[in-house]
């Protein structure tokens, strides 16, 4: 500080021998800091509420299938802990399937967003375009018809189809950054390497994290349709309330889809909270 | 490591640099030589467009130049590992560029752990910086860019381009996204850095003022980087080379010239002068003597309080705490003439006190003082730019006068 003409004039300070540690300190800062934040980061509403909401559900569902009126063929449907068996197999397609999207397309964003690669990006998202517009049932008929019967298809299917969310928020997540602190970062010495490891990837965690959440409940909603080649998962009790024509085992199917794509979309929306890097947080 | 002179710095020297982009007939910047001496602060200005960004990114290899050299400290670094290079290359940018996912502290130890420090003497260092550039270490280093003003993100800015100590630092208009008054502190809180640590400092800024203000030399820069003017503020504001530096220039050079010169440089008058603890009657001794019409009041710490007008403490019934008039306006003996200029000419009295580094006592300049050191500095500017003008005018004689000898 050199100049202060516009100091205000001082108190009284032989009168108040107090204030003067006021005025030194005021002097020795010219920006008034912002209060610190908060350390907490995930509001407890966000912890309570769907939880709570899904946890009511599915007692309601149980408590009514208990006391439904089951013929053998429904009761057929359910035996053996198939309602179980069915349910390991949906989270195994979504998870394995949700794996792959994510080793092919955060890799490949990463690829396309490289000086030399660039040009053929354009390309890649047209792909990933055609393979989400594809409807999933199509796909899985021609999939099956090419591989065979089984989950390997299911999965290739599902793969396809949730490539796309990934893969455009990567790219849109590492071109939205501020290409002056990409500069920034060259320009005090990181190797190309250090830029993408230290600054890119994590300023684009936020969107990138937002494309895994859309990519994951949308393999909960195609892993119903993997029982039409086989792959198993909870289509097959839907599926067989459809043929049978049993309502409740139609309604349990469904009712437990719904609930995983929602514990899912939750789960993924408590992990964003929690690994979006610190500093970005509004 | 500073030498015996305290520099720190490496000498730049840019030889027949060019950028030429694929796609546009005329270059970027075309053929700029250059020598910047160590320990110097260089201003590259000019309008928009006209390559001294570009220029400045080439002396560290942002933008690789299609030809011509680079050497620093007379080592060639036109070809050498261009990462390497650049950590040894402070390098600070408009709106500070701190990653916002990265605490202060880790922003400012990001080049240090690279060039492989160990873990205690980084954190010294960033406690270090901090203080260097005027904040808190314990309040600032756990704080997130978003969680600073303006101000302080640049000061982090500058502390992360230090951090490791670089003999040259490249600003690139490091100022321009800040406010006018904040803009103001933080150039005299570079001039001071730069009296403590003398590296060599190339800054950009389209801000003639700024260049001015900060720089050593200033290069004038037109249209593909062409160098006008590279010369010293004064002989810039006094001899400018040719229309477009003097259009640059522009109007008010005799009041940029006040920017030029800090007041410690000036003649200071003395005022009689009391401290509050002063027995009152000491106090009348003073004013009692007949020539004395006013005295300044000293507080304890030894800085200006009051100003005491003879009567004053009649009407005030004898109460030092009532009498006078609080000093609502001083300068520092680092504040430029243009500082001081003001100050005198919003003060009702006519007068301003001058205090230290500490805001101690000094002296008081008035509109007598201050008219009288600008004459003598134009005066001297004048007689400088004479002498320049006869020693270019010797040099293309001699120059004529050798190649008649040539030609005979």
């Amino acid at each position: 500080m050199s100049a202060e003409p516009g100091k205000p004039p001082a108190p009284d300070i032989r009168d108040e021998p107090e204030l003067i540690d006021v005025l030194e300190e005021e002097a020795g800062q010219d920006e008034i800091p912002p209060p610190p934040k908060p350390a907490r980061r995930v509001p407890w509403t966000k912890l309570v509420i769907t939880p709570a909401v899904l946890i009511a559900g599915l007692i309601l569902t149980w408590l009514w299938f208990t006391n439904a009126d089951l013929d053998s063929v429904a009761r057929n449907s359910t035996a053996n802990g198939n309602v179980w068996v069915r349910l390991r197999e949906h989270i195994e397609l979504t998870a394995i399937s949700t794996f792959f999207v994510l080793i092919i397309a955060i890799p490949l964003g990463i690829l396309l967003t490289r000086a030399r690669m660039r040009k053929a990006a354009p390309f890649a998202m047209a792909l990933a375009n055609i393979g989400q517009a594809t409807p999933a049932i199509g796909l899985l008929a021609l999939l099956v018809i090419w591989l065979g019967i089984g989950k390997k298809a299911a999965l290739i299917g599902m793969v396809i189809y949730a490539v796309l969310p990934v893969l455009a928020n990567t790219i849109a997540g590492l071109r939205n950054i501020d290409p002056t602190l990409i500069e920034a970062a060259r320009g005090i010495g990181m190797s190309p390497m250090g830029v993408l490891r230290k600054v890119e990837l994590p300023l684009a965690v936020p969107l990138i994290l937002a494309g895994v959440r859309t990519a994951l409940v949308l393999n909960v909603g195609t892993a119903t349709l993997a029982y039409f080649g086989g792959g198993g998962g909870l289509g097959d009790l839907i599926a067989s309330g459809i043929t049978n024509q049993r309502m409740p085992i139609l309604v349990l199917g469904s009712i437990l889809t719904v609930a995983l794509a929602l514990l899912v979309d939750w789960l993924a929306s408590v992990a964003e909270l929690l690994l979006r890097p610190r500093g970005l947080e509004a | 490591m500073p030498d015996s002179n305290g520099v720190s710095g490496a000498n730049i020297r840019l030889e027949n640099l060019t950028k030429r982009y694929p796609g546009s007939a005329a270059p970027a910047v075309d053929n700029v030589s250059m020598d910047i001496k160590a320990g110097e602060l260089i201003v590259f200005v000019g309008p928009s467009g006209c390559g001294k960004s570009t220029t400045l990114k080439m002396i560290n290899r942002l933008i690789e130049p299609t030809s011509g050299k680079i050497l620093i400290n007379d080592e060639d670094v036109t070809n050498i590992d261009p990462v390497g290079l650049r950590r040894k290359v402070g390098y600070a940018i408009q709106s500070s560029g701190l990653f916002p996912h990265m605490t202060v502290a880790q922003n400012i130890s990001l080049v240090p752990k690279m060039i492989g420090w160990s873990k205690g003497r980084v954190d010294a260092r960033v406690a270090e910086m901090l203080d260097l550039v005027g904040l808190d270490p314990t309040e600032f280093r756990g704080r997130y860019p978003r969680q600073l003003s303006g101000g302080q993100q640049q000061r982090v800015g500058v502390a992360r381009a230090l951090a490791a100590d670089p003999p040259v630092l490249l600003m690139d208009e490091p100022f321009g996204a800040v406010d006018p008054i904040t803009r103001d502190h933080l150039q005299d809180e570079l001039i001071r850095l730069q009296h403590e640590l003398h590296k060599t400092i190339v800054f950009v800024t389209h801000d003639f003022d700024e260049a001015i203000k900060l720089g050593d030399r200033i290069a004038v820069l037109r249209e593909r980087s062409h160098i006008a003017q590279f010369d010293t503020p004064e002989a810039i504001l006094t001899n400018p080379a040719d229309d477009f530096v003097s259009g640059f220039v522009g109007a008010g050079a005799a009041l940029k010239r006040l920017n030029l010169t800090r007041v410690r440089d000036v003649p200071v008058v003395e005022v009689p002068t009391a401290g509050v603890d002063d027995p009152l009657q000491s106090i009348f001794d003073i004013m009692g003597s007949g020539s004395v019409t006013e005295l300044l009041l000293l507080d304890r710490h030894n800085r200006p309080y009051k100003w005491l007008r003879r009567g004053d403490l009649m009407r005030a019934k004898g109460s030092l705490a009532r009498a006078g008039t609080l000093v609502s306006h001083h300068v520092t003996d680092d504040s430029t003439l243009r500082d001081a200029l003001e100050a005198v000419l919003t003060d009702s009295a006519g007068r301003v006190a001058v205090t230290g580094k500490k805001g101690e006592y000094l002296g008081v300049v008035d509109m007598e003082t201050l008219m009288n050191s600008v004459q003598e500095l134009l005066q001297a500017d004048r007689l400088d730019a004479i002498e320049h003008r006869a020693e270019l005018a010797d040099a293309a004689g001699g120059q004529v006068h050798r190649e008649q000898e040539g030609a005979s």
